[in-house]
């Protein structure tokens, strides 16, 4: 390529940029030292398979919130349509138990009415934010309570439990392991190389975030934008749909506290991860370490007595208030820059 | 007409040695200027050469990177945020400062409200703006709101505002650029009584006759640089426009290669209506540069966005290479090889915060992918490709396109066009705030297309573009065409004329343009 001596574009990038990609993964490294240090058992075996366990359910989650956040959306949803879903998957595999007796297609009925809830759900939080206009704040604000209240009336205020004959056959997808590594990781691990490819390397990810940068310029570059937006609302929806059938075995139950501030925790993760709250920029891999970060603080936290583990939440307010602070310190310079 | 012109007199305001830097870009180089009571100074230069940070300057919106400012003799620091006004530097923007839904007496007060035991004191108020626009001879209703009032209405009141809080220096942004004939006639005779009694009017234009006609002395700049502060009585049209320009115009634009009147309508509009459109029709051969001249907001853009499809035409039939094509989405003109280039390059045209391949490519992705994966090895070619063909410079690829300057900003946006390989390109001001460097390889690159057998239209402000470069030139006037002009028809005056109503016609002739 050819220099231009006017440009005298000075090298920008410098430590800022390598810290801001390889930031959140610097971060988790200090974490499991420091979780290391205050107690060894935290690298026990078993200890290291809890944490990605806990983590796949809002780690899933995360990774279709980067798609959402990145093209300059929010969902606010997720949690209640997590407890939505595993309300009506668990009537539906009752009364399947209850009318053909259970059996492996009784979990495969509950896994593909998961599957159409969470793309019809995300696709009527796309559907009102493009075509009725509406800010996804304000849809998915709506729907979350929407979702919320219906499963609470399902359960009639108290819990909805899985048919023990189902729950024996269900029961494995959350606690077995293959290779030694648990089913609901392999889960978050095969949703992550996918959410990653389609981030980094088609065209749908390239148009998210060309569509969270400036919706404008999507526009005039023949980018459909609405279907791009409502298709990242789907991807949601289908993530959510995939984290609850890999919760539902967990406890074999769901109540009106299922879920409950996930979607906070989701959107979390995707902070930390180094994607932009605005849009245009957005980081699969760091959402997973993003993911991984809160489950471990929660952990570090149960381990140790030096704070309390009710702290749990004020702890990861600070990590994500200093996320946040940092991705905005480079966001200054960039705009410097750019005038 | 005023005492000023001749004899010595201190100036109220000047600046000296002014430079300034945006981050790293270099706008102005040790710019000297001053100013004395009564008299008009003009400032001119092409798009971009530093007038507007010069006023800005001047009129402490932005400090300057290095050199001093003095006011009545004093060396002072203007403070930020048109607080000036309160020292009696009042500086009237281009887009003008009013609050739209306020009245004319509200707005005049506006931020110095008078009161009577805490309360706003509506009578007086409106009492002594009715003094101030009788002493000007405004005649503007003072209970009206101000979205109610013409442009020119507008800017009267504005000066109103500057001269009820004293203003000793009133600095106007083109002031001319959106006002009719009649109506600049109307704001050159108020600012004659203005420097009657002594205030001092810093102006820009691009009007090189309305310049003659009104300032004692003129500023030339040119990319930054201070190039002369003469009298205007040393100065032709031509000898200001060399200045500016700073080379003969005519090499500033190719030679024009006949226009083959027997090619083939590639283009063709009929009765189109849009927002912002009344009934446009005409059309474009192969080969072709179609000039579109016109003040701004008379329309230009909206005939091309609702031509592509960017937004909903309500009547009208348009037809390319023969075949209805009533677009719907961008995607559909692409798909049709008709590409329209936007204006806004930072709003609408590039994402500042990526790099150069994501920008190039986005408009034709598809013919990037390998099944449906994004093959990064054909955008590096193809970007490799554009850098050649369009010599756009930038560090490298990585660089975010907000960091490069505004011509090669352009130039990128004019590869990511051409990457859908159209026969058809709309191109809205395509040389809007670059150096005359690039617009000169910008001119000669539109040139050679046309010359290969693209069609062209240009949607230009600058005059000398459309006159330049066009086969034929087509004159807006709100929304509608007002002229037609073809040959050596093409020129200033006539343009000029056809655009701010003066002369009227072009209709007849529809359906042979």
């Amino acid at each position: 390529m050819s220099v231009s001596t006017h440009e005298a574009a000075k090298p920008v990038k410098g430590l800022r940029i390598d810290f801001k990609t390889l930031g959140p993964l610097l971060a988790l490294v200090l974490l499991v030292i420091l979780g290391y240090s205050l107690n060894p058992a935290f690298l026990n075996e078993g200890n290291v398979t809890n944490i990605l366990t806990r983590s796949a359910f809002i780690g899933i989650i995360a990774v279709g919130a980067t798609f959402v956040i990145t093209a300059g959306g929010i969902d606010l949803s997720v949690g209640s349509m997590a407890a939505f879903i595993a309300g009506v998957m668990i009537i539906v595999m009752n009364w399947a138990v209850g009318s053909m007796g259970a059996s492996i297609w009784t979990v495969l009925i509950g896994v593909g009415c998961s599957l159409i809830l969470g793309v019809g759900a995300g696709f009527i939080n796309g559907f009102l934010t493009t075509k009725a206009k509406i800010e996804a704040f304000i849809v998915t604000l709506g729907t979350m309570g929407i979702y919320r209240s219906l499963v609470t009336y399902f359960a009639d205020g108290g819990t909805l439990s899985l048919a023990s004959g189902a729950r024996d056959i269900y029961r494995p997808v959350y606690y077995d392991s293959f290779l030694r590594i648990p089913i609901p990781v392999w889960v978050f691990i095969f949703v992550a190389i996918i959410g990653w490819v389609l981030m980094n390397r088609t065209a749908f990810g390239r148009y998210c975030m060309a569509i969270g940068s400036n919706e404008h310029v999507a526009r005039y570059s023949a980018i459909k934008v609405d279907r791009v937006r409502t298709a990242t609302f789907v991807l949601q929806g289908l993530c959510v749909s995939l984290a609850t059938i890999i919760y539902v075995p967990r406890l074999g139950s769901a109540s009106s506290a299922t879920g409950v501030l996930w979607e906070l925790e989701a959107i979390a993760a995707v902070i930390i991860g180094g994607t932009m709250l605005k849009g245009g920029f957005g980081r699969i891999g760091g959402t997973v370490i993003g993911a991984l970060i809160l489950t471990a603080i929660g952990n570090i936290l149960n381990l140790t007595e030096i704070i309390s583990n009710y702290l749990n939440g004020a702890v990861q307010g600070v990590i994500i208030v200093a996320a946040v602070y940092l991705q905005r310190g480079s966001l200054r310079t960039r705009r410097k820059k750019a005038e | 007409m005023n005492s000023a012109a001749g004899t010595p007199m201190q100036a109220i305001l000047s600046a000296h040695r002014i430079s300034k830097s945006f981050g790293e870009i270099p706008v102005l180089f040790s710019v000297d200027f001053d100013i004395k009571p009564g008299e008009v100074h003009a400032i001119i230069g092409e798009n971009g050469a530093g007038k507007s940070t010069l006023i800005k300057i001047l009129s402490g919106i932005e400090q300057p990177t290095s050199g001093t400012i003095s006011y009545d003799g004093q060396t002072v620091t203007l403070p930020p945020n048109g607080e000036a006004e309160a020292l009696g530097i009042v500086l009237i923007h281009q887009e003008l400062n009013l609050a739209e839904h306020l009245t004319v007496a509200d707005s005049i007060f506006l931020g110095r409200e008078l009161k009577k035991f805490g309360f706003l004191d509506l009578g007086e108020m409106r009492k002594r703006a009715v003094a101030v626009m009788e002493r000007l001879h405004v005649h503007v209703d003072p209970d009206a709101r101000i979205n109610t009032l013409s442009v020119a209405d507008k800017q009267m009141v504005e000066i109103a505002k500057a001269i009820s809080r004293d203003a000793r220096v009133l600095i106007m942004d083109e002031p001319t650029a959106v006002l009719s004939v009649g109506e600049t006639e109307t704001l050159f005779e108020q600012i004659r009584r203005l420097t009657a009694r002594g205030v001092a009017v810093i102006f820009i234009s691009h009007k090189l006759d309305e310049i003659m006609e009104l300032a004692q002395r003129v500023t030339v700049l040119r990319d930054g640089q201070l190039i002369a502060t003469v009298g205007t009585e040393a100065l032709t049209p031509d000898s200001i426009a060399q200045m500016m320009v700073g080379r003969e115009l005519s090499n500033l634009f190719p030679p024009k290669h006949e226009p083959d009147v027997d090619a083939p309508v590639v283009l063709s509009v009929r009765g189109l209506k849009a927002p912002g459109v009344k009934d446009i029709s005409f059309d474009l051969r192969k080969g072709e540069i179609l000039g579109f001249a016109g003040l701004i907001g008379s329309g230009r853009t909206a005939v091309a966005e609702a031509i592509v499809g960017l937004t909903h035409k309500s009547e009208g039939e348009v037809s390319v290479a023969g075949k209805g094509a009533n677009f719907a989405h961008v995607g559909q003109s692409v798909g049709a090889g008709l590409a329209y280039m936007t204006k806004d390059r930072k709003g609408r045209g590039l994402l500042l915060n990526v790099g150069l391949q994501p920008n190039l490519t986005l408009l034709t992705l598809k013919k990037h992918l390998k099944g449906i994966f994004l093959d990064s090895n054909s955008e590096a070619k193809a970007l490799e490709r554009a850098v050649r063909r369009f010599d756009i410079r930038a560090r490298d690829a990585s660089v975010r396109v907000g960091q490069l300057s505004g011509g090669n900003q352009q130039k990128l946006m004019l590869g990511k066009m051409m990457e859908s390989e159209p026969d058809i390109i709309i191109m809205d001001e395509p040389t809007r705030g670059i150096d005359v460097g690039t617009k000169q390889q910008i001119y000669h690159i539109i040139a050679a297309l046309a010359a290969e057998g693209k069609s062209i239209i240009v949607i230009s402000s600058e005059m000398q573009e459309v006159i330049g470069l066009s086969h034929r030139v087509l004159v807006m006037r709100e929304g509608r065409l007002a002229g037609r002009l073809e040959g050596a028809e093409i020129v200033e005056a006539e343009i000029m004329r056809y655009a701010a109503g003066i002369k009227q016609g072009g209709d007849d002739e529809r359906i042979n343009a």
